[in-house]
């Protein structure tokens, strides 16, 4: 490998986020410039990756490795595999949308607002990179600093409580988690490549104990039944890009290290363990998707629906077949996609209203015919209507549950009929039932907000007409997953790593 | 064995740092007094001169000398360094800080140097008597620098609540001393192992009471619940730069000799004081962190996060492995930048008259100050133990020690107690970003802290990026 692609992802967007520093901070026109290119031209950077990928290996690709700290036996080393392909690419077209949704929305120290947001873009690629858990620990909790303090300072009026928790949330979840972590290096041989890591078996005890401080970890950031009340309030209060980071790219590093750690080296563990996150995962669809049925706050309803929604992905995860894992993953893209363009919309309509309350809007459809039509894919697309993407990863969990646990599926699928009222409900209320006071004057999209939506429009119509497109980075990866949570990869994993 | 000593020229050569330093402070005074406008050189001189100390320990080769009262190895050229660097800060954030308190600068700097030398020699002690000169020559002074600013109350009220809790702590120490010796005949800390396992002391009950003797005086010297109760009163009381220095200065060189003794010295005691210090780590930790939650002072928050610190740093050393050594070795070097480094800036928020030492003076510090404001966010998350800066390598470091030691709980309850620190330190990221300000006045730097300022960010970033020699160089120390 001539060129270390990944490592480019990553510290592309970090070096480019400092260079804003020293660009005069009142030339706030430049700096967003700035920004935006930057984060262009690291989602030109992801191509190469997608278009070098070769999908018909397991092993990781692009691999890179430098020792970092010999005495600890620490290595600085990057790869990706089906699994974390699509999701570098999500990262780097969710950061240049809430660049652009943040362009007239952010007025207060923008120069630290755009570093914090390529910084925290550069953390996120290297969370979806890493192959050290140590490295991807770092990472992990790199990430919130720049979150924390996107949230805090850049957000709505209960902004410092919201931030505050999602923080302490995170952080004690991380915690446990890196407590498992060096209980895994002592009994893993002294290493903390996942690859090594994942190619020993384990005696059952010590994966239960294992695969618990990993769930702190991970169901926290998912966010699963009952750890979840970080997130509407973060949700909420998180200025636009914000929200649209922490549906789009946050809340799937939950899921990912359910994919990359929990499974592949916990097996025994997670069979185990199968029917209490099944369980979770149907509770948080109905929960989230009842709740939102008592929502007045419009952001806040999303951020349940988020509940909703990753609780099917969740069950696709555990379902442990092939459909399921599909599902999950291509869901998790398909989340990224639909709740980060609803909160784009979102953003975009309280810039000219300022309130987020539902009851303060009506009859938008007469005022803002091209932004009714944009939320109206976006609302079907969260629906899971045939034709967009949302429903094709529903309907692969849903078939994964149906082989894995009949009635998960049943259950799981009134979490559809209940998505499709609070949605379409939600649509009533805000674009029909009669134009509302105040909201007479509302000026349509413009040009830039029409562009920032269209990409994910795009999306959502192709992955629903032409899911392959996705799903066959997937395949080999994720047979070769359940190969390993099924035992039978493990002579497979021994495998020398390419150079 | 000390009448065995006769004066040996071989025997100075290690002792050339400490003598130089000596002989600086001295000289410190005498240009005081002689010269007395050209005060604003002491500080600079004082860097110099520990600089010079520095270079000389790090060239030093192991040896012996006075018959075994003093040690020069790796381990005492890393704690000595931590040290040197630490009165190195000080000199440079004092050099601003003399523009908010005036104190007299001549003995300030002589005093600072003295205590200095008093550390080197404690990370040096291979003697229990040796040691004790040490403690008191650190002691001493520092006990001086606490009330030298006469003209504040709180200030006086601090040195003499230091100087008699610090009394009492050095009597403890002293009558655990003095029943080791009566036990084992000698006050040789290498010899004194060898002769309990020959002697077959390991279950002597006045062998045991001398241990907890000894444990209270150390806890005492570092800060460690129940010992702690003098600490915030001092550490606030004092002006803000002497706090600075003791929270890493004599907290360092205590844990040089608390290590000394019981690593060193106490072995096969391991079963006895593992256990305990488990507790009081744990303990000091709750204390540190769960009081530090409600403080409206920042300065007295730094102190209670002084004394969680210690009782990080007790993690390694309980152990009682040479991995846990080091990695206690290796957090209190970091410590140090990132503690020097939040005290730097509250030290920047002091102006003449008025020390806004509380956590609304943070309040839209990002406003008035981006890069203070900045600094202090990097310092504080380093602090939390927020990667990627250096704190969170030391306390990795130090988790994984304890844990490869068998102390499990210890090591989930230290981690719990981190994430409930999390809630202080983020408090004054808070004020700093997320308030509006209340006064406009931007911030003076003088040159001293500006490069204070820019070493502990490079300790704190630098370390946490890159800390493979500094690993390396903790584990070399005790080969």
């Amino acid at each position: 490998m001539s060129i270390p692609l990944l490592s480019t992802l990553i510290f592309f967007p970090v070096l480019g986020g400092l260079s804003l520093l020293v660009v005069p901070r009142q030339q706030t026109a430049t700096i967003r410039l700035m920004a935006l290119l930057i984060s262009l031209i690291e989602l030109v950077l992801c191509l190469p990756v997608v278009l070098l990928f070769d999908k018909t290996t397991y092993l990781m690709q692009f691999r890179e490795h430098l020792p970092w700290i010999k005495a600890l036996n620490i290595n600085y080393s990057l790869g990706i595999d089906g699994i974390s392909i699509l999701f570098l690419l999500l990262t780097g077209l969710i950061i240049v949308l809430s660049i652009l949704v943040s362009w007239e929305s952010i007025t207060t120290k923008v120069q630290e607002f755009f570093v914090a947001l390529l910084l925290l873009e550069g953390m996120m690629m290297g969370v979806f990179c890493a192959t050290d858990f140590f490295l991807f620990y770092i990472f992990w909790e790199a990430m919130l600093i720049p979150m924390f303090l996107i949230i805090g300072v850049w957000g709505g009026p209960n902004r410092i409580y919201a931030t505050v928790k999602f923080f302490l949330y995170t952080l004690v979840g991380s915690l446990l988690m890196l407590v498992g972590i060096i209980l895994l290096y002592f009994k893993g041989g002294q290493t903390f490549d996942i690859i090594k890591l994942a190619g020993q078996a384990y005696p059952l005890k010590l994966q239960l104990l294992l695969f618990w401080a990993f769930f702190a970890a991970f169901a926290v950031k998912v966010p699963m039944w009952p750890v979840h009340t970080w997130l509407p309030d973060a949700h909420t209060e998180a200025p636009a890009a914000g929200s649209v980071i922490l549906a789009g790219v946050l809340i799937k590093m939950g899921a990912y290290g359910f994919l990359r750690f929990s499974l592949p080296i916990l097996p025994d563990a997670t069979q185990q363990m199968l029917l209490p996150m099944l369980i979770l995962s149907v509770i948080a669809i109905v929960y989230g998707a009842i709740i939102c049925l008592a929502q007045t706050d419009l952001k806040r309803l999303i951020a349940y629906s988020s509940v909703s929604h990753m609780g099917f992905v969740t069950l696709g995860l555990f379902a442990l077949n092939q459909h399921g894992l599909e599902g999950g993953i291509l869901q998790m893209i398909n989340h990224g996609i639909v709740t980060g363009a609803l909160f784009l919309a979102i953003g975009m309509v309280y810039e000219r209203t300022h309130t987020r309350e539902i009851a303060a809007y009506g009859g938008l459809a007469s005022i803002m015919p091209i932004f009714s039509g944009f939320f109206l894919l976006f609302t079907l697309a969260a629906v899971g209507l045939p034709g967009t993407n949302g429903f094709i990863g529903e309907f692969l969990i849903l078939l994964g549950g149906f082989e894995r646990l009949p009635w998960t599926a049943v259950v799981a699928a009134s979490g559809l009929i209940l998505g499709a009222w609070y949605m379409l409900w939600l649509y009533q209320r805000i674009f029909f039932n009669g134009v509302k006071e105040g909201m007479r004057d509302l000026v349509e999209l413009n040009l830039r907000e029409i562009l920032t939506l269209v990409p994910m429009a795009l999306l959502i119509i192709w992955i629903g007409l032409y899911p392959n497109a996705l799903l066959s980075f997937l395949h080999v990866s994720v047979s070769h997953l359940l190969d390993q949570v099924n035992g039978i990869g493990l002579a497979g994993m021994a495998l020398p790593i390419q150079p | 064995m000390i009448s065995t000593v006769t004066v040996n020229w071989a025997d100075v050569g290690p002792i050339l740092p400490e003598l130089l330093l000596i002989s600086i402070g001295v000289l410190l005074i005498g240009l005081d007094l002689f010269s007395p406008r050209q005060r604003q050189i002491l500080p600079w001189l004082t860097v110099v001169g520990c600089l010079t100390a520095l270079a000389m320990i790090m060239g030093s080769r192991p040896s012996i000398s006075f018959g075994g009262m003093f040690l020069t190895d790796g381990f005492s050229v890393f704690f000595k360094s931590i040290c040197l660097v630490g009165v190195i800060l000080t000199t440079l954030m004092s050099e601003h800080f003399r523009r908010i308190i005036a104190m007299p600068q001549g003995e300030y700097y002589s005093l600072l140097v003295f205590s200095a030398v008093g550390m080197l020699i404690m990370a040096s002690a291979g003697d229990l008597m040796v040691l004790y000169l040490g403690l008191e020559l650190m002691a001493l002074p520092v006990y001086a620098l606490v009330g030298l600013h006469k003209k504040e109350n709180r200030t006086s009220e601090a040195a003499i609540k230091y100087f008699l809790m610090g009394g009492f702590a050095s009597a403890l120490l002293l009558f655990g001393m003095s029943l080791v010796y009566g036990l084992t005949g000698t006050t040789d800390i290498g010899r004194i192992g060898e002769l309990i396992n020959s002697l077959h002391l390991t279950n002597n009950p006045a062998l045991l009471a001398a241990l907890s003797l000894l444990l209270a005086g150390f806890c005492f010297k570092v800060a460690v619940a129940p010992f702690h109760l003098w600490t915030p009163d001092v550490y606030e009381g004092a002006p803000t730069v002497v706090t600075a220095f003791m929270s890493v200065g004599p907290k360092v060189a205590g844990f040089a000799i608390f290590s000394r003794v019981l690593f060193f010295g106490l072995p096969q005691l391991h079963d006895h004081w593992g256990p305990v210090l488990a507790v009081l780590a744990l303990l000091t930790m709750a204390v540190g962190n769960i009081t530090a939650l409600c403080q409206q002072s920042l300065k007295r928050m730094l102190a209670y996060s002084a004394i969680a610190h210690a009782g990080y740093a007790l993690l390694g050393l309980l152990a009682g492995t040479t991995e846990g050594i080091s990695a206690t070795m290796t957090y209190l070097f970091i410590y140090m930048f990132m503690n020097m480094g939040a005290f730097a800036i509250l030290m920047l928020l002091a102006t003449p008259g008025q020390p806004h030492e509380s956590i609304e003076d943070c309040k839209g510090l990002a406003a008035r100050s981006p890069i203070a404001a900045a600094l202090m966010l990097v310092f504080l998350f380093s602090l939390t133990g927020i990667p990627p800066t250096a704190g969170f390598i030391g306390k990795f470091y130090l988790l994984k020690a304890a844990f490869a030691a068998g102390y499990t709980m210890t090591v989930v309850g230290a981690v719990l107690f981190s994430a409930i620190s999390a809630y202080f330190y983020l408090r004054v990221v808070r004020y700093m970003y997320m308030t509006d300000p209340q006064q406009n006045s931007t911030l003076q730097y003088s040159p001293g802290m500006i490069v204070a300022l820019g070493l502990c960010l490079i300790g704190v970033v630098g370390l946490g990026l890159f800390p493979g020699s500094l690993l390396d160089w903790a584990a070399r120390a005790l080969l």
